[in-house]
């Protein structure tokens, strides 16, 4: 009982610094605040599932992120026609016979016997990347140079992006069942660095392979599951809408064109928070379904046999259960669910951006929110994210009032204060820092701690 | 003629480079293989240790540089260097007392410790871009070159030249001394030998009366030296850019796990290891089979086998094959 | 008495697995102690050398109470302690191996080596061999040697035969006695009671944590009722 009540005072909490910021600054801020909380959560869900449900340590997020992101990519923008008419088939192609040379790799490693299976399984492994240069070199060619400036790349299937998370999820899964087939033997701490490696592996393609992902040219104008703030302006039932919650204050203005006027201001900025709204209301829905599932999960059969498993390991293994296998399942579900967040996040950027995938932003920033809100339990997980995230952003102008308070007897063109104030974005990872040790040490369950679940 | 010239151009593009990669990965992972030996836990706040290093080294060449000191044709920051090593080693005491000491007195599981290393990593992450910024800085001065590539054609009459950087020279030359004296303190003072005696079997290093404060204390001053000449010596060479640490940290790792963790003659190669092959396979061969072949055999395409972009996916490759085969490390040896 | 031990209870935390335990050894004389599995034998030892956290009771060396000393004093002032276990640094020479048994000692060690090289030949023979590479037996040998380095004046060792060959065991025994020779106190804990008691001065016999019979090596020997529940018949 006292737990729940922990978990509704902490959320009521960040609920109330949401609004403050709503009324401070701004609702657009606010909520965009909200949004990217919403969304962190999912992400740092699935890093606990991984860490909290059974003690992987995945320092690959980043690469799930961005795997989630090219699914967007590649399933909501329109299909570049003259790209794959010039590439199309090499692609589709090459695409085949990397799969064939992969399960043959596979293959060979749990089929073949013969004593000379590592040099086998090397050479073909080895072979890969020249084979599928020379085959697919000339049709990523003939992509790439048409319309380099504005296209480039193959585009996509142009299908709705709603359905790409869950195609970036599928993605994110398949590609942690190919690294947790060869890495998830492994010990803890070279699990760690494997996966942070295959991360950059990712990211690397995801930035160089331009008749994928354009690289660092960038994805811009994706769709929106959301309307846009240009068509809101000029539909009557939103003007209506605005126009009736606003009536009092309209009304007190007596000039007509000044009426207008106002109106149409309170038009624009209201349309960006109505589609921010928008957003909002999808990614709750996201996050609560997600959180329903996985709360049912952890309390069904399968949820204490996986805590089982993560309490003593050995024990399990005697008592029959394959915990490589299940290892496996819990490191794709983990990775699915951090790919359907990189969808989410690359669809509310509107962007796909390779260039910005960094470890420290995209990996660490979200184990600090699984860390510090409670591993192994859903709901810390989620405050986790919320809290972590409101720090990220809200950082930055609390360092400045600091700084300014701080120092307000020192001159404004001191260097020493312009050099801190030039700072400013770097104060928040001390922050994140200072919140890791300070919650590993003083707390090392999280503000949420993990719910002994009694079966 | 075309045999020195295809040996000239290999030297030039891969040997010499990979010499100086390699020197500045060996000295990261045997930094990386002590903490790990003695103090039990892979530290992913070493890179940000280095170049928290490397900028109390640039910070007090600048001021060397104000006051109208230098070495010559030696870079500047070579005096620094005492100053970079002081600094870390108080900042490493400190996080071991502030940080890792309470983990370590508790008997934490070894992910603890990493876990908590992330926060040491954005602490001092966050440090060195609010006092240096973000940027790139250069702070090589002094000569830049040992021998230029035209003189060597002029000298020679070969088609081919050959540049030697001194920053290239320089750090071959810091790194073999530094390890030469490091692997003579391990394997021949009675201190460097308590050291690996504590790695190896800590119980019994108590039950010699070996004082494992002063062990630990030994390995943080040891490895603040190493991260401070590695990290200046790649500032050197390339140009200090505190993201850039932070990327050198994972062939460094991959170096560490192919040596043996734990093991810092195995960092030491593990590290050529990984230069070698980074930049032998993503050279481009076509120059050199122009060379050797004749005209109707040479080739048209670049004759690489995979783009630099991915120099990442060779130190995963190498690590992946040695973690599966040899997880111990390639080489046999001692470990501290 | 030289090297002694009273009233020590303790355990790990939660119950005691020793009660009320006591021993005592003179200088070159060997002392057993001996019992079933879970008697609490190394607890015991390791209640002596106060690497056990929850312990009471009094040790006295040379008359003097050392029950406040810390574990690496009590090295210092002469105590050595072989493990049952991980007992030698695999990954360092031989050589290395005696070197850091003479961690504590200033200045020169080679007497103390050469001395050791004459109780144990192999060991010279292997002097420059990683430890690791050694088999069973001469790894002990590096045991002891390491223990003795700092030329002390108890040894205590916890079953140093466990898990060794009939041969090799009697060759580990001889070398105790030798090391007897030396006027060292030797207190041990074994398993292979029959052969311990064979060479040793005297014994103790402890059951579920205390001392239940004790007497010189002949006499538990030849006890019928020792015979019949600790001996084997």
């Amino acid at each position: 009982m006292k737990n729940n009540l922990d978990i509704k005072i902490a959320f009521t909490i960040m609920g109330l610094l949401i609004m403050l910021v709503g009324f401070f600054q701004s609702w657009g801020v606010a909520l965009s605040i909200l949004n990217l909380c919403l969304i962190s959560s999912v992400m740092s869900m699935g890093v606990n599932m991984q860490w909290g449900y059974s003690g992987l340590i995945n320092f690959g997020v980043m690469g799930f992120l961005a795997i989630g992101g090219l699914a967007v990519i590649v399933i909501s923008v329109p299909p570049v026609y003259a790209a794959w008419d010039a590439g199309g088939t090499g692609i589709i192609m090459s695409g085949l016979l990397l799969a064939a040379l992969v399960y043959a790799v596979f293959y060979v490693h749990s089929k073949v016997t013969s004593k000379y299976k590592n040099y086998i399984i090397f050479v073909l492994v080895i072979s890969i990347v020249p084979i599928m240069k020379v085959v697919s070199g000339p049709s990523i060619h003939a992509i790439e140079s048409i319309d380099a400036a504005t296209s480039g790349y193959l585009g996509g299937f142009n299908m709705p992006i709603i359905f790409s998370w869950f195609v970036g999820a599928l993605l994110a899964a398949f590609v942690a069942f190919v690294t947790g087939k060869v890495c998830l033997g492994l010990r803890s701490d070279y699990l760690a660095i494997a996966t942070l490696l295959i991360s950059g592996i990712v990211i690397t393609i995801v930035k160089h392979e331009e008749w994928l992902t354009r690289g660092v040219k960038n994805v811009i104008g994706l769709k929106r599951p959301a309307p846009y703030e240009v068509d809101l302006q000029n539909s009557d039932w939103f003007i209506g809408m605005i126009e009736s919650i606003y009536s009092s204050r309209l009304s007190k203005i007596t000039d007509i064109d000044q009426q207008m006027a106002t109106l149409k201001e309170l038009v624009i900025s209201s349309s960006g928070v109505f589609v921010k709204l928008c957003f909002s209301l999808i990614f709750a829905v996201v996050l609560i379904t997600l959180l329903i599932f996985s709360e049912k999960a952890l309390r069904s059969p399968w949820g204490r046999m996986m805590r089982a498993i993560r309490d003593n390991e050995d024990a399990a293994k005697a008592m029959g259960k394959n915990v490589v296998k299940r290892h496996l399942h819990i490191f794709m579900i983990g990775s699915a669910i951090i790919g359907f967040a990189g969808a989410m996040l690359v669809t509310y950027d509107g962007l796909f951006t390779p260039a910005s995938f960094q470890p420290l932003r995209y990996t660490f920033l979200i184990w600090v929110m699984v860390l510090l809100g409670g591993t192994g339990n859903n709901y810390g997980a989620i405050l986790g994210g919320f809290v972590v995230w409101f720090i990220w952003i809200e950082s930055a102008p609390l360092a400045l009032f600091l700084i300014n308070t701080l120092l307000s007897q020192v001159d404004n063109a001191n260097e020493v204060k312009k050099h801190l104030i030039d700072s400013i974005p770097y104060f928040r990872y001390l922050m994140m820092g200072l919140g890791l040790l300070l919650v590993m040490r003083y707390r090392p369950k999280g503000l949420l701690p993990e719910k002994i679940i009694k079966n | 003629m075309d045999l020195l010239n295809s040996i000239i151009l290999l030297t030039n593009f891969i040997v010499v480079p990979a010499i100086t990669y390699g020197s500045q990965l060996a000295l990261g992972a045997i930094g990386v293989t002590l903490i790990y030996g003695v103090l039990r836990f892979a530290n992913f706040a070493y890179g940000d240790l280095m170049a928290f290093a490397t900028m109390i080294v640039i910070l007090f060449t600048w001021y060397l540089q104000s006051i109208g000191i230098s070495l010559g044709v030696l870079p500047t920051a070579l005096i620094a260097l005492p100053i970079g090593i002081i600094a870390t080693i108080l900042i490493s005491i400190f996080f071991d007392k502030a940080v890792f000491k309470y983990y370590r007195e508790k008997k934490s599981d070894p992910v603890i410790l990493i876990v908590v290393s992330l926060g040491v990593m954005f602490i001092l992450n966050a440090i060195v871009r609010i006092i240096i910024g973000p940027g790139d800085v250069t702070f090589m001065d002094g000569s830049r070159f040992i021998l230029k590539a035209n003189e060597f054609k002029n000298l020679t009459g070969l088609n081919e030249g050959l540049a030697i950087k001194s920053t290239q020279l320089i750090t071959f030359i810091t790194t073999i001394i530094t390890c030469s004296l490091l692997f003579y303190f391990l394997n021949k003072t009675k201190t460097g030998k308590s050291m690996r005696a504590y790695s190896n079997n800590e119980d019994l290093a108590l039950l010699s009366g070996i004082d494992p404060g002063k062990i630990i204390l030994l390995t943080w001053i040891l490895v603040s030296i190493l991260a401070t000449i590695a990290g200046t010596l790649y500032g050197l060479d390339k140009s200090f850019k505190p993201l850039a640490y932070w990327n050198n940290l994972l062939p460094i790792f991959a170096a560490t796990i192919v040596g043996g963790i734990g093991n810092p003659l195995g960092a030491f190669y593990g590290g050529f290891v990984i230069a070698f092959t980074e930049i032998g396979l993503t050279y481009a061969y076509k120059k050199f089979f122009i060379y050797l072949l004749p005209e109707q055999l040479e080739p048209n395409s670049l004759v690489q086998y995979i783009s630099t972009d991915y120099k990442f996916a060779i130190s995963f490759a190498i690590l992946i094959v040695v973690l599966i085969y040899r997880p111990n490390g390639i080489f046999k040896g001692k470990v501290i | 008495m030289f090297f002694s031990a009273k009233k020590l209870t303790g355990g790990y935390g939660g119950a005691n697995i020793i009660e009320d335990c006591y021993f005592e050894v003179e200088r070159g004389e060997i002392v057993s102690i001996l019992g079933p599995n879970g008697a609490g034998k190394s607890t015991a030892m390791k209640a002596m050398l106060g690497i056990l956290n929850n312990s009471t009771g009094d040790v006295f060396l040379e008359g003097k109470n050392i029950n406040k000393m810390k574990p690496q004093d009590r090295i210092k002032s002469g105590i050595s302690f072989v493990p049952q276990t991980n007992n030698i640094f695999t990954e360092l020479t031989v050589r290395e191996n005696l070197e850091m048994g003479a961690f504590l000692i200033e200045g020169d060690i080679n007497d103390r080596l050469n001395e050791m090289f004459d109780l144990f030949p192999i060991i010279k023979e292997k002097s420059d061999q990683f430890a690791g590479e050694l088999s069973g037996g001469q790894r002990q040998q590096v045991a002891l040697a390491r223990a003795l380095m700092t030329d002390p004046k108890v040894l205590m060792l916890d079953e140093p035969t466990a898990g060794v060959s009939p041969v090799v065991m009697d060759e580990i025994f001889q070398h105790i006695l030798n090391i007897k020779g030396k006027n060292i106190a030797v207190l041990m804990v074994e398993q292979n009671a029959r052969q311990a008691l064979d060479i040793s001065d005297r014994g103790y016999i402890l059951v579920t944590g205390r001392n239940a019979y004790e007497g010189s090596g002949e006499y538990l020997l030849n006890d019928n009722e020792i015979k019949r529940s600790f001996l084997g018949g």
